[in-house]
């Protein structure tokens, strides 16, 4: 008798949520039929079966969480007895594919630790490859050596604030000795105004009887946010500013819209920025990469994620074969991505998949920033709001409209140069937006 | 003469030149001195008297000290091994050569059954003073059944000792305190190490078994070994040092009783270690090590530590396929720099 199971529907999901049954014990269902619905880390997923046959028992309550692979209800052929194919089988296959595979053991001829830039080792030798910390898509928890902790902890500095730069992100002890050498010379924070005493000092306050601090749970999308970002912490970033004279790309935009405003197209800043970005992508796959402790995977598909600010949180929607897209298709896509970011209406596909990320906060008037990198991603774009500012043309003062455009680099993929050369490209895309037609 | 606290290593003692000889003559100086002092003391094995030795270790002590004291046994193992362990029980001091560590299989349980257990099993009522010479290890296309390096089969035996010297002048010292011990001591030489020259102290100054030599000091990675292959190590720790790199050698002399306070205290120093090994990676000496430093220096450890041993294949015949299976200086340069880089090594930081 078939059991229906959590499924794993995106690669960070660990547990899902049954919110919500849509077919009830005793419905006939068929293979394809949509019988419930799941909220996940990222979206809201309709829960499918793979079966024929009757519904006979829902073995979860809506609202529940469930881990990957449990059973969640059972498909029969009404009788309510259970056929040839008992409920142990699926948990056994569940367990099963989630058993982590574990090469610690060295065979024989066991290469070590691979690094690119190291010749294949001699396949005679018996080397115990050990260091080479092994990613974990499940635990994600942070890596540092022994020695890294102990140095860490005298210092009094929190491991979590520490960018590790041994195998695998781990902290080793001159990650340490950096932060501390960076805390050293960072200004030391102002000491807290020691209270006065005496007669010209202030009565103490009387204590408030509201607490200082309100504990807000986490939702789901914070608790995504913070896991990825943290684990974006252990990239080694960089990041280059370029500023861009928008005066054409905002000729460009007005000039689109009025002459198609009866075709409804209605072109964004931020179209403009993923199409410009998809086309300069084209020729840097080496910025349209990710890392992948092993090696670096270089992506055939431009997928351009866009940041969108939620009311609880932050959610990353991807045009997917961006470069692909004319602009009008790249407009109507953002658009309705953003409209289903905030009804919460996102399918995981559209949630999925991205090879870069563009993070505008234009709109609310900041120069620039830099954006923290959405792993495994190897770049991430900060675009700032355009500004009027003077500049010389021709021995002449004139005034232009520029932005600040940041890009932020995963050192172990990218090197200064390859990302400085494709943020070059990009400039000239945007202030000669013709190119982007291309 | 003095020892150096630091290295229980002889020290070099001013005016008076150390004569410089061969592992084989540091042997049989040794054997001759205890001949010598102790009229207990006897040698057995093959072909040792007449023919003075497959490895010539023996040479000229059957003329010395005549056929009573240095015997030539039959092709035999578990009987000469045997009848050392009867004349040790009885106050005797035998030295056994067993022509090859390989052969000590024929022998072993004499060994692990016999010459370990009698003083623990009796209540203590007599102890086994012998020593069991053999040499060992490959490199010299003797082929499979020849080439072994056992010593872990003997190390994990509580009741015998072993040990495992790298130079001369710890052969002598070794050799001397072996056959003064009054446990049964597994002393294992190695064939490469025989023509292989140093300075040895004279004098009657016996090793204390059991402990570990600094061989070189060194502040950024220690090398763990012993025998041959701390012959490896330091020429790998003299090569780095011309790059700046400070690579200290532990020469364990002794793999029971495991000198691990030596070996942790080198690691805590310098956070960094690579076992190099002549056995095979698993269940080997690399492996006792690498749990020692897991309790003894964890939180000292800035990677993991890694093993560099030899192929696990029966060693070859054929000379390239005999040099590809062994572990070399390459190798340990190798793992020594991936260590490095996984823990972001910088020259700087020697002079901390």
């Amino acid at each position: 008798m078939p059991e229906v199971v959590m499924p794993r529907l995106s690669d960070t999901m660990e547990e899902g949520i049954l919110s919500r049954w849509l077919k009830k014990e005793g419905d006939a269902v068929r293979q394809g039929d949509v019988i419930g619905e799941i909220d996940t880390d990222k979206a809201t997923m309709e829960l499918e079966s793979f079966d024929d046959g009757i519904l006979e028992k829902l073995l979860v309550q809506e609202g529940t969480t469930v881990a990957i692979g449990q059973p969640l209800a059972v498909i029969g052929n009404g009788t309510g007895s259970p056929g040839p194919a008992s409920t142990g089988d699926g948990t056994a296959t569940a367990t099963a594919a989630a058993a982590a595979p574990d090469g610690t053991a060295p065979e024989m001829m066991t290469a070590p630790a691979p690094d690119p830039a190291v010749p294949a080792p001699l396949p005679s030798k018996t080397v115990a490859a050990s260091d080479h910390a092994q990613p974990d898509a499940g635990s994600q928890r942070l890596l540092s050596s022994p020695l890294a902790r102990r140095e860490a902890a005298r210092h009094g500095l929190n491991p979590a604030t520490i960018i590790g730069t041994g195998p695998g992100g781990r902290i080793v002890r001159a990650d340490v000795e950096a932060a501390i050498a960076a805390a050293e010379a960072a200004p030391s924070r102002p000491e807290r105004q020691a209270q006065q005493t005496g007669p010209g000092a202030q009565a103490e306050q009387p204590p408030s009887s509201a607490p200082e601090s309100v504990e807000v749970p986490l939702t789901r999308m914070r608790k995504v946010t913070a896991r990825r970002l943290t684990e974006s912490a252990a990239v080694p970033h960089f990041y280059l500013t370029v500023v861009v004279g928008v005066d054409a790309l905002f000729r460009f935009r007005r000039e689109v819209n009025e002459r198609f405003a009866d075709q409804g197209l209605k072109v964004s800043v931020t179209d403009l920025l993923v199409r410009a970005c998809a086309v300069t992508l084209r020729s840097y796959p080496q910025v349209n990469s990710s890392w992948g402790e092993d090696s670096i995977f270089a992506h055939r598909r431009i997928n351009i994620g866009v940041a969108v600010a939620l009311d609880d949180g932050l959610i990353v929607p991807v045009v997917t074969d961006a470069d692909a897209r004319s602009l009008d298709q790249t407009a109507a896509e953002t658009r309705s991505l953003a409209e289903k970011a905030r009804a919460g209406t996102l399918k995981l596909k559209e949630l999925s998949g991205g090879t870069f990320t563009i993070s505008n906060l234009g709109m609310f008037g900041i120069d620039n920033f830099t954006a923290v990198i959405n792993p495994p991603e190897a770049a991430i774009l900060a675009v700032g709001a355009a500004t009027k500012e003077p500049f010389l043309q021709d021995g002449e003062l004139r005034s232009r409209s520029i932005m600040k455009i940041t890009m932020t680099s995963d050192h172990r993929v990218l090197d200064g140069a390859t990302s400085a050369a494709f943020l070059r490209d990009l400039k000239r895309t945007l202030e000669e937006p013709l190119r982007m037609v291309l | 003469m003095t020892s150096d606290p630091m290295t229980n290593h002889p020290m070099h003692v001013e005016g008076a030149a150390t004569p410089v000889v061969t592992y084989r003559q540091a042997l049989n100086d040794a054997l001759r001195a205890e001949l010598t002092r102790d009229k207990n003391v006897i040698l057995l094995g093959e072909e040792i008297g007449i023919f003075e030795g497959s490895y010539k270790i023996t040479a000229g002590l059957l003329t010395e000290f005549g056929p009573e004291r240095v015997r030539d046994t039959p092709i035999a193992e578990e009987g000469f091994v045997g009848a050392a362990i009867g004349a040790a029980m009885l106050g005797m001091r035998p030295v056994v050569e067993i022509m090859t560590l390989n052969f000590s299989l024929i022998a072993i349980d004499q060994i692990v059954n016999h010459a370990a257990k009698i003083y623990g099993m009796f209540g203590g009522q007599t102890p086994v003073p012998m020593v069991i010479r053999m040499p060992g290890g490959g490199g010299q296309q003797l082929a499979a059944t020849h080439s072994q390096n056992l010593e872990v089969w003997f190390a994990h035996i509580p009741g015998l000792k072993v040990v495992a010297p790298a130079t001369p002048a710890d052969a002598k010292a070794l050799l001397l305190a072996a056959i003064r011990d009054n446990d049964p001591v597994i002393f294992l030489e190695n064939l490469s190490l025989y023509n292989t020259k140093g300075e040895v102290p004279e004098g009657d100054l016996p090793a204390e078994i059991g402990r570990a030599a600094v061989a070189r000091e060194g502040t950024d990675l220690t090398v763990i070994t012993y025998s041959r292959a701390t012959t490896v190590a330091l020429q790998v720790a003299r090569q780095l040092a011309e790059e700046g790199i400070s690579i200290e050698v532990v020469d364990l002399r002794s793999l029971r009783p495991l000198d691990r306070e030596t070996v942790c205290a080198s690691v805590r120093k310098t956070s960094r270690a690579v076992v190099l090994e002549d056995d095979w990676l698993s269940y080997g000496v690399g492996a006792e090590i690498s749990a020692t430093l897991m309790e003894g220096a964890f939180d000292y450890l800035d990677a993991p530590v890694r093993r560099v041993a030899a192929a696990e294949v029966p060693l070859p015949y054929a000379k390239p396929l005999e040099l590809a299976a062994l572990p070399d200086a390459n190798d340990l340069i190798k793992v020594i720099r991936e260590l490095l880089d996984a823990t972001r090594f910088t020259r700087q930081q020697q002079n901390r």
